[in-house]
């Protein structure tokens, strides 16, 4: 579970400081598929990053389980993103020169995993995800939908707790769009894993389980959780 | 994973990893060439220094002649006395072998003792350098007026140790037919040739040749061996034991005989890393002699082989590391550009987990392998380098020593009879420089391209390890 207090990031710009995030607090059950909307610039983005661990707040904490991951150092914050975490870009963010299945195993080998198993599992993530027969392929040599599904087979290899989604249908056409979002959903209801999308899309975040409005760095109530799945 | 991602990444930057590959094989290629060269040089000086007083040989030591000590220069011309003018008609013939004509003064051979005695000497034998010189002809016309007709003829004598071993001229002599001196010749009336005097006089082992004394007699030496010095040697036309050499020859005006007394001494030092203080003690042993060691002697090598010398070390070395410097820099610069250019990539691994030091693991190996590449390259120019130096490089001379002139020998013999016999010790020595490659060189080239690969890395993965996971993604939205 995730707990937001009081979390603020401030950015120093050349014409000042730029206040990305105002005070949020927030609540993230395990297991919850949490849509976070609002206009561009307004610090989505930002949010996740430090639900993600990639950068820290201001000030406030954020407490993923039991860890204060706003009181951790670089190499702790690197550990629980091996471990417990999968990111998923807009821009899909594959290495250019690895195979589907190569930037797969990626994700694994922060985790010390030998490469046969590595192999072997991420062959099976990309199964998971209908691209078994492009495992070879470089993603110059794939769609964009495809790409995606890359990425959410590599974010997914490791079991993480956590899916952090920054935009995932923002480059996709609509059709492709529904593809991702359709497989995000299927994923989040088999493996009961916490799913945070950012995105701007109303059609994504319809499907959510709930969603929040972050506008000017605030986050306001949006739709709470309109059914309550079993497992969750 | 490490492996194949550094391949595809270099392959993915082949131009790049092309481009700084050739700027490392040009840096390492022209330090291996300019080395080589250097080496090559250094060879060749040693050559000429090999020749002058033979091989293991670190130290010489001799001293200057004093003034007026040239001579005995007269002798007498058909019995009686000394001033006796001779009938017209008398003819005569004199050979004196004297120490004269050399220009050195002479130290006893106790001190050969002495030195061999020294801390840090592993071997030391004293020479009798002499010349024969031989007057003959007939006297003519007044007694008064003086006229006659002269012919003169010399050679040089060197009476050396039939023990010297590693030290002196004759070590790096080689022997081409009959045999060399033994322990058992040290009294006898034996001599070896020079090859180049025997062809001339068409002598060989077996035959004999005539040496002068101090009274103008000549004694029969046999020739028992003809040894060839190195290229650019200019060795005695004749070699004798030191005994029968201390024992004919004349002594400068001032000495009573040669007897014991040697003009050069030859000293091997323990290591070249004794040199300079086995200089220091064979000085202080010997405060008026000259003590020359091979340094000593290098620097007084003029001629293009001391321009090119010069050149290779100097302008050489300088222009080598100039080259090798820049080849390092460029590398910098375009892996930091590199890694600038994969920032999103390394952010993304960082999001994935991946610890900086992987990261930087992972630039500093594609640096290196590119190292690698480029030392290999340079290895192969520099092979190339060096063997266009040894081809085209044109002959180098050398130039050693000084022009005689401390000793005057005064005495009644003519001056023009006197010029004819005066000995200059100018060498000059052709020599072709090699430019050999040795392992010492290629581990020299294999360490700097480890080295600049290193160097570039630490540059490019100081930068990747800077990169801030977020900073690295950029504004995602």
């Amino acid at each position: 579970m995730y707990r937001l207090t009081g979390v603020t990031k401030n950015y120093r710009t050349g014409r000042g400081v730029v206040a990305a995030l105002r005070g949020v607090d927030l609540v993230i059950a395990d297991g919850e598929w949490l849509a976070i909307q609002g206009p561009t610039g307004h610090g989505k983005s930002t949010l996740l990053q430090l639900l993600g661990g990639l950068d820290q707040p201001s000030s406030g904490s954020i407490e993923l389980g039991h860890h204060d991951l706003a009181a951790m150092r670089e190499t702790q914050l690197t550990q629980v993103r091996a471990r417990l975490i999968g990111f998923i870009f807009q821009t899909f963010n594959l290495m250019p020169t690895l195979s589907a299945q190569e930037n797969v195993e990626t994700a694994l080998v922060p985790l010390g995993v030998p490469a046969a198993e590595r192999r072997a599992r991420a062959a099976r993530a990309l199964e998971t995800v209908g691209l078994s027969e492009r495992a070879r392929h470089l993603p110059s040599e794939l769609s964009g939908g495809q790409q995606q599904r890359v990425a959410i087979a590599r974010a997914l290899v490791k079991d993480p707790a956590v899916l952090l989604a920054d935009e995932p249908t923002g480059n996709l056409d609509e059709g492709t769009r529904d593809e991702i979002t359709g497989l995000l959903e299927q994923l989040w209801r088999e493996r009961g894993l916490t799913l945070v999308i950012v995105t701007h899309d109303s059609a994504v975040a319809r499907r959510a389980q709930s969603t929040r409005i972050l506008a000017e760095g605030r986050l306001s109530a949006g739709r709470s959780p309109a059914r309550c799945d079993p497992g969750i | 994973m490490f492996w194949t991602y550094l391949r595809r990444e270099l392959r993915r930057r082949i131009r790049q990893a092309v481009f700084i590959a050739l700027g490392l094989a040009l840096g390492i290629g022209l330090v291996i060439t300019v080395t080589a060269a250097a080496n090559g040089v250094k060879a060749a000086q040693g050559t000429v220094l090999h020749a002058l007083y033979g091989v293991g040989t670190d130290i010489t030591v001799t001293t200057v002649a004093a003034k007026g000590s040239g001579g005995p220069s007269a002798f007498t011309v058909g019995g009686g006395l000394a001033r006796t003018v001779p009938r017209n008609g008398t003819y005569f013939s004199r050979s004196l072998l004297t120490s004269s004509a050399a220009g050195l003064g002479t130290v006893s051979s106790a001190s050969v003792t002495s030195i061999s005695n020294l801390p840090h000497v592993s071997a030391a034998a004293g020479a009798l350098a002499l010349t024969d010189l031989e007057v003959s002809g007939t006297i003519q016309g007044s007694a008064k007026s003086g006229g006659s007709s002269i012919n003169t003829n010399s050679f040089s004598v060197l009476g050396a140790g039939v023990s010297a071993g590693r030290v002196g001229t004759l070590s790096s002599s080689k022997l081409t037919s009959g045999r060399t001196f033994a322990g058992s010749d040290a009294k006898s009336d034996v001599a070896l040739l020079d090859a180049n005097y025997a062809a001339q006089n068409k002598l060989r082992p077996g035959a004999t040749v005539s040496v002068g004394d101090s009274s103008g007699s000549t004694t029969s030496f046999k020739v028992i061996g003809v040894v060839q010095a190195p290229p650019g040697a200019t060795p005695a036309d004749v070699f004798i034991p030191l005994a029968r050499a201390q024992a004919l020859g004349a002594a400068p005006a001032g000495s009573a005989s040669l007897t014991n007394k040697v003009n050069t001494i030859y000293v091997a030092a323990t290591s070249a890393a004794q040199i300079g203080s086995v200089q220091r003690e064979i000085s202080k042993l010997l405060p008026a002699a000259t003590v020359t060691t091979a340094g000593d002697l290098a620097n007084e090598v003029t001629g293009s082989l001391a321009s090119t010398a010069s050149l290779a070390n100097d302008l050489g070395k300088w222009l080598a590391i100039a080259v090798l410097i820049a080849a390092f820099l460029l590398a910098s610069l375009l892996t930091m550009a590199a890694v600038a250019r994969r920032v999103r990539e390394f952010g993304t691994l960082k999001a994935l987990g991946w610890r900086s030091r992987r990261i930087v693991g992972q630039v500093m190996g594609e640096s290196v392998a590119i190292g690698i590449i480029g030392g290999a390259a340079g290895v192969g120019l520099g092979y190339a380098g060096s063997a266009l130096v040894a081809k085209v490089a044109p002959v180098q001379k050398a130039t050693v020593g000084q022009a005689l002139g401390s000793a005057n020998p005064g005495g009644p013999i003519r001056a023009s009879v006197l010029k004819s016999v005066s000995q200059s010790t100018v060498h000059t020595v052709s020599v072709h420089i090699t430019a050999p490659v040795t392992v010492s060189v290629i581990a020299l080239a294999v360490l700097l391209a480890v080295a600049g690969g290193l160097l570039s890395g630490a540059f490019g993965g100081w930068r990747a390890a800077r990169l801030r996971p977020a900073a690295a993604l950029g504004r995602l939205e």
